[in-house]
């Protein structure tokens, strides 16, 4: 009986601990809107498997990589005048109108008159009801793309911060536990990978290996999880190492290892979980340079679409098609912002320095 | 009979938190006569800083004066803008903070840290005068001249402690306020720095408002005490008054509570229990629930709450009086 | 012949600190410098002295939490009932020695660990050492923390550290501390981060604590009135040495080295109509023991088990 109320009490504890830092949490409107951003992007993600399964959207149309829908478009052949203003058209500017087309242009399609009608495909299509988004210059779904983007950058940049937080976590703690050689080691690893300057590195490593998604994550994490946050990590688990009940468990016998895992770790793993949130950010950022340089092997990713509009010429027609440019720019900066965002709201809570109240 | 310098009205003041309205000075009231020392004591959190930062308006932003007025030499503070509270500040009324030895800018000497709150006050002073006015404060405090042209890591935690002293006496204020100025010194050093603030306050004819949790140094330093407790004064009146004949229960408790080296060893008693949050009302006496022998009149609560005179110039709350 | 806990012999902890960046040579800075003492069963010692007099010093040393730099250590060994040197154990005996001796520490809200609930922080020295099986840890868990005032017992398990009040948390450290039953507990200024009303009722339940369960203290404060209250004895600490050690009452109504005297004479009076002289250092009663004695011997006894140092202090204090 004993043992159910105390289930209960540590149940009803948790729950408050819970509410209390989110509380704390909803008082950074940053935070807040970094967080309603990264909800957006996470629902964005979800959507598109669901459409899918669900059969909303048919595979052939829809999918980002491989879909195709030809979006038809039925125009008047029309001849401009030469002198202005007529009875159409104030202006040379409005020939040919809208639904028009100018005879001139069709010259590679002999045996088109002028009151004609002539069908034509649209690519890329601007948005329409069936495409949210429009199509690209493949006749693909933009807004699919987008939605394939975000799963690509939630994987990506989720992989690479956790597997880079663990990596620095657990070395920063050794460092700062066992001093010395060890400690000396790793600072100078540290200061090496913060001199190498990231983005060349990875154009280098680019070219050597081939990158998919899960390559490129495990290269980010290490060298993220090799880098900067090693040592400020260290610098926590020294504060946390002269702590009293440090020296409280080494009095009683604990073991050096028992030490650092059991009460070390958890007590630098907020600032971790700080530094992962961060580190999304620049995964995601980093994913977007290297697909624009077309330096990753991956079908689809926001990076690709901005890509693919600046292979094919659209991105220097100004706003003309600003559906190809502009969603997938949009959405980099969004997320990475968001996960930003996030991190400055989860500082709040951990912090209690930056605590106003 | 010297005249009231500082005079405190049913001063009300709460703080606005997360979680609701924390009611840190319920209803405060006392005066210090000119060169008197008048003592506040309490366990941490019954609003004894509270009452210091609002006699110089310094309290937090998200503290409120809800009402009650503070009176300096027959001025009301509450209430005025920035710019006249600042020439009040340390011209008037100057603090010595808990742990201020730590607030010396490192990069400066003393010397001039000191100058420039004085230059602040006073621009039309030299150069010269003001060093001069510094010699002769550090010479009041204890401390060397060539002290001046120091910088604050040069000098240890007890000169640092007396140069703070000096720095709130450079303006000639009529009050000072003391709170817990030697809670991070050692005994020996917090014996010198007392000696020191008392020759002081003789010498200048101060009126010191001197703030701690340590009911011994309360009884060596003033001449009237109030004990404070969950926000409001539960008993004031002249020290040597409340330590003879203490009248509320918690006063008795603090009293036997405290160790001392002289005299007979005695059993201290041991006050149970925590003070009750001051979010919420508290709806009749606040000392009841830790109250050893609550009289009935304790757990009633309709029965008003408030100062009554037992001798004269001796108030004690109404409720606890001659209980436990 | 008394049996004692703890007996030590010329302790002593040195530093070296290098004399700056340029420097080569290094200094040596002696925080503990030959001092000697032993605490009878059931009794306390106060080690009294200023901050950086080097208390904690010796604390830390004799919890083998830095190791001593000189000196003979002896423990009481609870199983074998003997005086025990533990310089030359090896690992595992000494991981199973350490249970005999505990330390409380100051600040009650940094010796807890912030991420455990109440029960696992005092679990953890029964899960390190692995005695009895999990229902006889929980129920010893259960046991403790009613002999230390904080009950119902499932009340306070489940909670974090941060939860809990100041005096609260002390208590969790006693309960931590005595879990394993031991006969020393070195104890480092336990109350003086607490409130004055809280204070005398974690004082009392150490006393308390100390009567039932056969614990000696070894408590260190800056505070005598503090040490008066909870010790048998006092030793005073000054710049590494004990300059003066007595029966507690002993020492405060006939202190002899000025060092004592001076500390006796700071210590505020809560009484407003008592008149604290102001002591003026003199090195009289020292000087006439030196050369009674001479200063051969470090300490010399003028009965009632009353001795004091005859290093050279002149000018120091």
């Amino acid at each position: 009986m004993n043992e159910n109320i105390e289930q209960d009490l540590q149940k009803q504890l948790r729950k408050e601990a819970i509410r209390r830092n989110w509380n704390l949490f909803r008082q950074s409107k940053l935070g807040m809107i970094g967080l309603y951003i990264v909800i957006f992007f996470l629902f964005l993600a979800l959507l598109q498997p669901f459409l899918f399964i669900t059969g909303i959207w048919n595979k052939g149309v829809y999918d980002p990589v491989v879909g195709y829908e030809a979006i038809k478009d039925t125009l008047l052949v029309v001849e401009c005048p030469k002198e202005y203003p007529t009875e159409k058209y104030e202006s040379m500017k409005d020939c040919p109108g809208p639904g028009e087309l100018n005879v001139k242009r069709l010259y590679l399609a002999p045996g088109v008159e002028v009151g004609d009608y002539y069908e034509t495909f649209i690519q890329p299509a601007p948005p329409s009801s069936r495409h949210l988004l429009g199509t690209d210059s493949l006749g693909r779904d933009v807004f699919s793309q987008i939605m394939e983007g975000s799963q690509v950058a939630f994987v990506l940049g989720l992989l690479s911060a956790t597997l880079g937080v663990g990596i620095s976590t657990i070395l920063g703690t050794i460092a700062a536990f066992f001093g010395g050689r060890v400690d000396a080691y790793l600072m100078r690893q540290s200061d090496l990978i913060l001199m190498l300057p990231s983005l060349p590195l990875l154009f280098i490593i680019s070219a050597f290996a081939e990158l998919k998604v899960w390559h490129l994550a495990i290269v980010l994490g290490v060298l993220g999880g090799l880098g900067g946050s090693v040592i400020t990590i260290k610098s926590q688990a020294l504060q946390v190492k002269v702590k009293p009940f440090v020296d409280s468990a080494r009095i009683t016998g604990g073991s050096r290892w028992r030490i650092m895992f059991s009460h070390v770790l958890p007590n630098v793993a907020p600032l971790a979980l700080l530094f992962m949130v961060f580190s999304v950010t620049g995964a995601i950022a980093s994913e977007s340079v290297l697909s624009f340089l077309g330096l990753l092997n991956i079908d689809m990713s926001w990076g690709i679409m901005i890509y693919l509009s600046q292979t094919d010429g659209f991105i220097f027609s100004g706003l003309e098609f600003w559906w190809l440019i502009l969603p997938a720019g949009l959405a980099v900066t969004l997320l990475a912002g968001g996960f930003y965002l996030v991190g400055r709201g989860l500082d709040d809570v951990f912090n209690p320095r930056l605590r106003k109240r | 009979m010297s005249k009231e310098v500082l005079s405190v009205k049913n001063l009300n003041m709460h703080y606005e938190t997360l979680s609701g309205d924390v009611h840190a000075v319920k209803d405060v009231s006392f005066s210090v006569k000119e060169g008197e020392s008048f003592g506040l004591v309490g366990e941490s959190g019954c609003g004894k800083t509270s009452v210091a930062m609002s006699l110089l308006q310094l309290q937090a932003d998200n503290a409120k004066i809800s009402s009650g007025s503070i009176q300096l030499d027959g001025v009301e503070l509450v209430g005025m803008n920035e710019s006249e509270l600042r020439k009040v500040r340390w011209d008037g009324i100057s603090i010595v903070f808990q742990g201020a030895m730590n607030a010396w800018n490192p990069v400066v000497k003393v010397g001039e840290q000191i100058r420039e709150a004085i230059r602040e006050h006073y621009p039309e002073k030299s150069k010269a005068e003001n060093t001069e006015k510094i010699e002769s404060l550090f010479k009041m405090v204890g401390l060397d001249a060539a002290v001046i042209d120091r910088f604050p890591h040069e000098l240890s935690g007890g000169m640092k402690q007396r140069a703070i002293i000096a720095l709130a006496l450079s303006c000639d204020p009529k009050v000072v306020i003391a709170d817990e100025p030697t809670t991070a010194l050692d005994v020996v050093i917090q014996d010198q720095i007392l000696n020191e603030i008392k020759k002081v306050q003789q010498l200048l004819g101060l009126s010191l408002i001197y703030i701690s949790h340590d009911i011994a140094v309360i009884a060596e330093m003033t001449d009237q005490m109030a004990v404070m407790y969950a926000g409001s004064i539960v008993e004031i009146g002249p020290t040597e008054k409340v330590f003879s004949t203490p009248k509320h229960a918690y006063t008795r408790l603090l009293l036997e509570s405290t160790p001392s080296v002289v005299g007979e060893k005695k059993k201290l008693r041991s006050l149970d229990g925590e003070p009750p949050s001051l979010i919420n009302e508290i709806i009749g006496c606040s000392f009841s629930p830790r109250c050893p022998d609550p009289s009935s009149d304790c757990e009633n609560p309709i029965k008003e709450m408030g100062l009554v005179e037992i001798e004269p110039g001796h108030f004690a709350d109404n409720c606890c009086v001659d209980c436990g | 012949m008394k049996k004692n806990v703890i007996e030590v012999k010329n302790l002593e902890k040195y530093y070296e600190v290098s004399g700056g960046f340029f420097s080569r040579n290094k200094d040596i800075v002696k925080a503990v410098d030959d001092i000697s003492f032993e605490i009878p069963f059931g009794e306390s010692l106060g080690l009294v002295g200023q901050s950086g007099c080097g208390k904690t010093t010796t604390a830390r040393a004799l919890c083998l939490l830095d190791p001593k730099t000189g000196g003979d250590v002896k423990f009481y060994n609870n199983e074998t009932e003997n005086m025990q040197n533990i310089d030359n154990l090896e690992d595992e005996e000494l991981k199973k020695f350490r249970r005999n001796i505990q330390m409380i520490f100051q600040d009650p809200y940094e010796s807890l660990n912030p991420r455990w609930t109440i029960k696992d922080i005092i679990l953890e020295p029964l899960n390190i050492h692995n005695i009895g099986d999990l229902q006889d840890r929980e129920e010893a868990v259960v046991e403790i923390l009613k002999t230390v005032g904080l009950t119902p017992a499932s009340n306070y398990l489940p909670r974090y550290p941060h939860e809990l009040s100041g005096g609260q948390r002390q208590r969790v450290s006693i309960a931590r501390t005595l879990i394993m039953k031991p006969k020393f507990v070195v104890c480092d200024e336990p109350t003086s981060m607490l409130d004055v009303s809280i204070r005398i009722s974690i004082m009392d339940l150490m006393l308390n604590l100390a009567k039932d369960l056969e614990v000696s203290y070894l408590y260190i404060t800056h505070d005598l009135a503090v040490a008066r209250y909870m010790c048998n004895r006092i030793a005073v600490m000054f710049n590494g040495k004990i300059v003066e050690i007595a029966e507690t009452e002993e020492l405060l109504n006939n202190p002899i080295h000025p060092y004592t005297k001076r500390l006796i004479s700071s210590i505020p009076v809560p009484d407003p109509s008592y008149d604290r002289k102001v002591y003026d250092v003199n090195y009289d009663e020292l000087d006439a023991i030196i050369a009674k004695h001479g200063t051969d011997n470090p300490m010399v006894d003028i009965g009632n088990e009353h001795y004091i140092s005859t290093h050279d202090v002149k000018g120091l204090i």
